[in-house]
């Protein structure tokens, strides 16, 4: 099965990869799911914030991001009540509409809302449908095991739907991909932080962005082939105010959102899709690899406020971030109707407050389309902080 | 020996689940006054059977919370929260207990303690972020017990298969590590002995909640699950692994099963029996309520009465005899059934329709819970599509009067009866 399902970024310039990740990251068409699927591959969905997709990979599955997209909710409206984020109406409205086929919808339990859709999938389409149970006390002695078994069961469901044995040796090479892939990612993002003039946010998370919708293999080629260019890059340092993008763990800006940010800041650091980043070094290949991953998610993992973790304060991990960022000020955001975001923007700004770090407060929702008025308002903010 | 009249029982659990919560609530004023702390617990797996062994008095916020809106006092609690800097969008029973927390402690019913310790279960996600911000305020250190639950739809694990006990032994491990955080929080060592007691009493509070729903098959149905039932339901919460509890419930299923056996029915005359899906809508409770009762609709069940008893519904019985491995199995089957109810709603109505002889239901999300009103929508489509029985779908609050239209609802409550009286017509003449 081919590794190219999005070829366009090839012998691209940097400009060019990165017109190429936006038309893609913007067709809600997803084509390489398509161009998977005509070639007889089958896809595993997977609902925010982080999924194990070694496992699906390993069966030789696509793993698809889950995350929504620009559409109407025009189906999925009647499936769903008022007061809901816009990402759980939009994922569902994908699969309603066939732009997208699954063979396997896995959620978790991230949100009271999130947690609904095994549920609700699971009464319109009959492949299996289900929630991986990742821990939420995650300071209890049982939880990687506890993880781990969940791993298990659902290495067992995805065998089931691709027929497919995952091999120890299988699971390797994925880890292996996967391993670089953070790396990569890691990469790129150690560039944003020490020279944010050579990729914008808005650029690094169209790099990121695509990771989602393609095999991991040809993530790493485009990442292996965009880092060097862009560390060759003839830009010069701007006076920028840096700022920390927090918000961004779930439902997802729009990208013309993350682009007016990025004209006026230097984003240095932020929790967009956090998940693709969510283990933070190598999982070992050695030994029981489930319980790697397990005590990988655990034991070596970034922070979001959909895990509860005593030892991750949310707060004390964002002035973490900030200060490994060198970031001068916060944008604090939620998406509209987010519980877990709205509580912890109060938990964020409170403690901004007693540090002294200036920060602006935004509210998005995936579908809006007028930046105009948050524009003024961060420009307002950015040259405040340049003029104090 | 003297015969009982029905003057002694009919109206009995009403009367004295409101005497216990009257006393809960001045119990707790009583803890407040001298300066002590509270466990403060979830409806949905709250511990209470393990938390009295160590003495420690039990607020559960929803509850304080919902009373703030059927004291018609929530709009002024909100609006603190909100001043505070909590969003309109998130669930308004953290933002009440976040007013009463700003105010001291302050409540209509009385003062209510701080936490020193709080516990609670995944059933509901808001349960974490809502006792972090104790965790902030206080310094309140935080213990969740993480349930799996049903992984899909059928897909329950039972008892004696690996996937239960892998399940069940997570649980269990979570318990032996919550016993040394109270032990150092309340200074008071673990008695297994009486962990037995309270389990005991729990098990006749879930084996009386079982019976008395059951016996609301009755016709005429015995009880309004809305509104008697959120009596019982305050009791089975409140009063969880107590004697008290214990005694409340034996009660109740003997002034059940007088009721049954004598024919006597609620206040109105049963037109329309109706299932109730979601949470009531407290800031407007009475007015709620006579929507249906107006047209002789009651609700003989709801999904309320399932989840927020934390699957005590299912009338789970614990063995005495091995009190923690029981304890965690318990708890596991309960709050499973309880998170059932929320998510896998529609299998759980259309049972009902069968059993309890629906001629409709009513389906209520709120803004204020997601983990209850995301999938309402869509499970009413499955619930239709499986049976024949007509559904009214309309949302409000639990809490914020904002988003509560009272007359927008009695219109479209009106017309589902007006649905109801013409099919009923419409079958008359066609049989």
């Amino acid at each position: 099965m081919t590794n190219h399902l999005f070829g366009t970024w090839q012998n691209q310039s940097l400009e060019g990869i990165f017109a190429e990740c936006r038309e893609l990251a913007e067709n809600a068409d997803f084509p390489t799911v398509k161009r998977w699927r005509e070639n007889g591959g089958k896809v595993l969905g997977h609902f925010q914030v982080y999924f194990p997709e070694e496992i699906a990979h390993a069966a030789g599955m696509l793993p698809l991001k889950m995350r929504g997209a620009p559409v109407e909710p025009t189906h999925s409206d009647s499936r769903f009540g008022s007061y809901l984020c816009s990402i759980l109406k939009t994922s569902l409205e994908l699969v309603l509409s066939n732009r997208v086929e699954l063979d396997m919808f896995v959620t978790h339990p991230i949100c009271d809302a999130a947690r609904n859709l095994a549920a609700v999938w699971g009464r319109n389409y009959s492949y299996p449908c289900q929630i991986l149970y990742l821990p939420q006390n995650a300071n209890s002695k049982a939880s990687a095991e506890y993880l781990c078994g969940e791993y298990e069961r659902v290495k067992g469901d995805i065998e089931a739907v691709t027929g497919t044995k995952v091999t120890d040796e299988a699971l390797r090479n994925s880890l292996i991909v996967y391993n670089e892939n953070r790396r990569l990612l890691r990469q790129l993002y150690e560039i944003k932080r020490k020279q944010p003039w050579l990729v914008t946010g808005f650029e690094a998370y169209l790099l990121m962005t695509v990771g989602g919708m393609i095999l991991r293999e040809e993530h790493n080629e485009l990442l292996k082939t965009a880092i060097p260019l862009i560390e060759a890059r003839p830009a010069k340092r701007q006076d920028k105010i840096r700022v920390v993008f927090e918000g961004g763990f779930c439902e997802q800006p729009p990208l013309d959102l993350i682009r007016a940010i990025s004209q006026s800041c230097y984003i240095v650091d932020d929790d967009l899709l956090i998940g693709l980043r969510w283990i933070l070094e190598d999982v070992p290949l050695e030994g029981d690899l489930l319980m790697n991953m397990a005590d990988a998610y655990l034991e070596k993992s970034s922070y979001s406020p959909v895990q509860h973790d005593a030892r991750k304060p949310k707060e004390k991990m964002l002035l973490q971030r900030i200060a490994d960022s060198g970031a001068e000020a916060a944008i604090i955001t939620a998406a509209k109707m987010c519980e877990p975001g709205l509580e912890d923007q109060v938990t964020y700004t409170k403690a901004l407050d007693e540090k002294g770090i200036p920060y602006f407060v935004g509210e998005f929702e995936e579908n809006m389309t007028s930046f105009d008025s948050m524009e003024i308002q961060l420009e307002t903010f950015t040259e405040n902080l340049i003029f104090s | 020996m003297t015969e009982i009249t029905a003057d002694e029982f009919v109206g009995r659990g009403n009367k004295e689940g409101a005497d216990l919560f009257r006393e809960w609530f001045d119990g707790l004023a009583e803890h407040a006054k001298r300066g002590e702390g509270a466990a403060y617990v979830f409806v949905m797996g709250s511990m209470a059977e393990l938390l009295h062994v160590f003495d420690f008095p039990l607020v559960l916020p929803e509850i304080t919370s919902l009373q703030t809106a059927v004291r018609r006092v929530a709009d002024k609690y909100l609006a603190e929260a909100e001043d505070y800097g909590y969003s309109p969008d998130i669930c308004g029973y953290v933002k009440a207990d976040m007013a009463v927390q700003l105010r001291g402690g302050d409540h209509p019913m009385g003062r209510i303690p701080k936490p020193a310790i709080a516990v609670m279960t995944n059933a509901c996600n808001t349960y974490i972020k809502w006792a972090e911000i104790w965790e902030r305020m206080y310094g309140t250190p935080l213990f969740v017990i993480d349930v799996p639950a049903t992984r899909q739809a059928g897909g329950q694990f039972q008892p004696g298969s690996a996937d239960f006990e892998r399940d069940r032994k997570y649980v269990e491990a979570q318990i032996r590590e919550l016993i040394p955080l109270c032990e150092k929080v309340s200074g008071k060592k673990f008695d297994i002995d009486r962990l037995r007691e309270t389990l005991k009493y729990a098990n006749d509070m879930n084996t009386g909640w079982k019976r008395v729903l059951e016996l609301n098959k009755s016709k005429p149905s015995l009880f309004n699950a809305v509104t008697d039932g959120t009596v019982y339901l305050g009791v089975s919460n409140n009063l969880r692994g107590t004697e008290k509890g214990s005694t409340f419930f034996k009660n109740l299923v003997e002034e059940m099963e007088y009721k049954a056996a004598h024919g006597i029915g609620t206040q109105i005359v049963e037109k329309y029996r109706l299932g109730f899906v979601g949470v009531p809508c407290y800031p407007i409770f009475r007015r709620f309520s006579e929507m249906f009762t107006e047209w002789g609709g009651n609700f003989v069940h709801s999904t309320y009465l399932n989840f927020a008893s934390g699957g005590g519904s299912m009338g789970y019985e614990y063995d005495v005899n091995r009190p923690i491995e029981s304890l965690a199995e318990g708890f596991l089957i309960s709050v499973r059934e309880a998170m059932d109810n929320m998510f896998h709603q529609d299998r759980v109505v259309i049972d009902w329709v069968k059993n309890y002889d629906l001629d409709g239901v009513v389906y209520h999300p709120i803004k204020s819970c997601r983990t209850v009103s995301t999938g309402l929508a869509d499970g009413r489509r499955a619930m239709m599509a499986a049976t024949d029985v007509p559904s009214l779908f309309i949302e409000s609050d639990m809490m914020d009067k904002r988003v509560v239209s009272e007359a927008q609802m009695k219109n479209r409550a009106d017309a589902f009866f007006e649905g109801l009286a013409s099919r009923r017509e419409m079958a008359k003449i066609s049989s």
